[in-house]
């Protein structure tokens, strides 16, 4: 088959030039000044921003606990279904996924809103309106709801590889619930924990739109930093491109830790 | 007891994930703009109907997608297959950089992606629009062809192109009997995986889309940007009816196939 190796060839030259050249135009940028000269300015103007990388790592760590704790049971439950039941069970439950997810974050608007949905059916059983809207915790609401599927899916796909003897075999010799959840369930799970890990954390921590929407103005993350930067009133792409770097290095952190916990080194897909 | 509560519990779930949709179709038939149901209308979908911008670039979109996924197709099969051939080292650092626009988030591609096109932009005098949507398309999409692909490359057995060409048959031939029969179902479902994202995507294509050509999504964030329009509820309907009726047909298909492969005539 050596014969065809040519066939990669229009995609190497398309890779290097719309994958490879474009990153390197982010690292260039991140270091020099509007002249073009070298400078670490821009690095260190990232550095004032550092309220805001603390809040978008905090917060998508939190979503991305609270995915696991939502997804980790309905994944094992999902996985020890029948069959037939668990292809309808998934499509329910991906469904929502398929909805643009704009219009899915918007409907969260509705529903928090000081003249919300929640705050309407609140004020009916005689209840003060509750501020919901524009906080932290519909930030992480908002990311828990978007990206939970991404958790369920990886999980349920291990999962569903776990013999049924394996359990029986844990109950027959003696283990309780707990011990058959941390010392055989868990472990047998383990690369589907990480790679959903990575799938939750990835995007909620580089979101720019579920804070718009759901945090107001005053809940910026990293994503919005990013955004004004490159199409906001504040052009200032070399600022623009040194926190993407920034933000890379974080990622490219979390994902080297999850690897260390990983057996096959199959967190990415 | 413990299936009890596992119920309830998958229930809670579901509920979570579905009450929002549920009161966006509620809302889109809500007479009054504001959060209490006042009495029933099909105003809004009038409305959506006659709204350009949103015909226009549903368009615009379909043409966006069709266009990257086949594009994207063609070129990520073919790589995968010249990949496929390249010795350890090389092949490792291709495959590394292809998983770049996984792995990095929307934004930085998008971002990134945006720097060279202004950069050609100012040097060429070309604008942002159908063809930095199209080529930024491409870009995220190719990795999942070749992603697709690959794992059906090496459950093939190697010996099948030589041998059909010991046959008598041309290479062009050996590839399009031999090779591409074997790696179809890859090719399907990279292609599937390209277009819906290319559909939905919004992040990438904000970074590179022009005043002139927009995308679906793009026009459904300016309109969630105004407070209060009843016509996106409206708009949300009418997606997850389509999405509900594309997925059961989806669905019903597969069982048929199911079910002809169970009583004993598998496809091959």
């Amino acid at each position: 088959m050596k014969k065809l190796r040519f066939l990669a060839t229009p995609y190497l030259v398309w890779m290097v030039v719309f994958i490879v050249v474009p990153l390197l135009m982010v690292a260039y940028f991140a270091f020099t000044d509007k002249n073009g000269q070298f400078t670490l300015e821009n690095v260190a103007n990232a550095g004032q921003y550092t309220n805001i990388f603390v809040r978008s790592i905090w917060l998508a760590i939190i979503a991305t606990i609270v995915c696991l704790i939502i997804a980790y049971p309905l994944a094992f439950m999902l996985s020890r279904m029948k069959k037939h039941h668990q292809g309808t069970m998934l499509m329910i439950v991906m469904l929502p996924m398929w909805m643009n997810f704009l219009l899915r974050t918007r409907a969260w608007v509705t529903l928090l809103g000081n003249t919300g949905v929640i705050n309407t059916l609140l004020g009916f059983i005689g209840l003060e309106p509750i501020k919901m809207l524009n906080t932290e915790g519909a930030v992480v609401l908002g990311m828990v709801y978007n990206y939970l599927p991404y958790m369920i899916l990886p999980l349920y796909s291990v999962m569903v590889k776990i013999d049924q003897s394996v359990l029986e075999a844990a109950d027959d010799l003696g283990c309780n619930y707990m011990t058959k959840l941390f010392r055989v369930i868990v472990p047998l799970s383990l690369p589907g924990i990480t790679s959903g890990i990575t799938m939750v954390f990835v995007p909620a921590i580089s979101t720019f739109i579920i804070s718009r929407m759901l945090g107001g103005g005053s809940n910026l993350l990293i994503g919005d930093l990013i955004e004004m930067q490159f199409l906001g009133n504040a052009y200032n792409p070399q600022l623009g491109a040194a926190i993407s770097l920034v933000l890379m290095v974080i990622i490219l952190l979390i994902m080297t830790i999850m690897n260390q916990f990983d057996p096959d080194d199959q967190v990415l897909m | 007891m413990m299936k009890k509560l596992g119920k309830i519990y998958i229930a809670l779930v579901l509920m979570f994930l579905y009450i929002p949709i549920f009161v966006l179709i509620v809302f889109s038939f809500n007479e009054s703009k504001s959060t209490v149901f006042t009495g029933f209308t099909l105003e809004w979908y009038a409305k959506l109907f006659r709204n350009d911008m949103i015909i226009s670039s549903l368009i615009n979109t379909i043409l966006i997608a069709v266009a990257a996924s086949i594009l994207s197709t063609i070129l990520g099969t073919l790589a995968a297959i010249g990949i496929h051939t390249m010795r350890k080292v090389p092949k490792a650092v291709v495959m590394n950089i292809t998983n770049m626009p996984v792995i990095n988030p929307e934004i930085v591609t998008g971002v990134s992606l945006m720097l060279l096109f202004v950069f050609f932009a100012a040097r060429m005098n070309l604008e942002f629009g159908f063809w930095t949507l199209l080529i930024a398309h491409i870009t995220f999409n190719v990795p999942y062809v070749i992603l697709n692909v690959m794992p059906k490359l090496r459950q093939m057995d190697p010996n099948l192109f030589e041998a059909a060409q010991d046959l008598g048959c041309g290479p062009f031939t050996a590839f399009r009997k031999v090779i591409l029969p074997e790696i179809m179902p890859g090719v399907l479902s990279g292609f599937l995986m390209s277009f819906t994202y290319s559909l939905d995507d919004f992040v990438i294509s904000y970074f590179t889309c022009g005043p002139t050509s927009q995308t679906l999504p793009i026009t459904i964030y300016s309109m969630v940007r105004r407070k209060v329009s009843p016509e996106i509820n409206a708009l949300s309907t009418i997606i997850f009816v389509v999405v509900v009726v594309v997925l059961i047909v989806k669905n019903i298909i597969e069982n048929r196939k199911y079910k002809n492969t169970a009583s004993g005539k598998a496809d091959y």
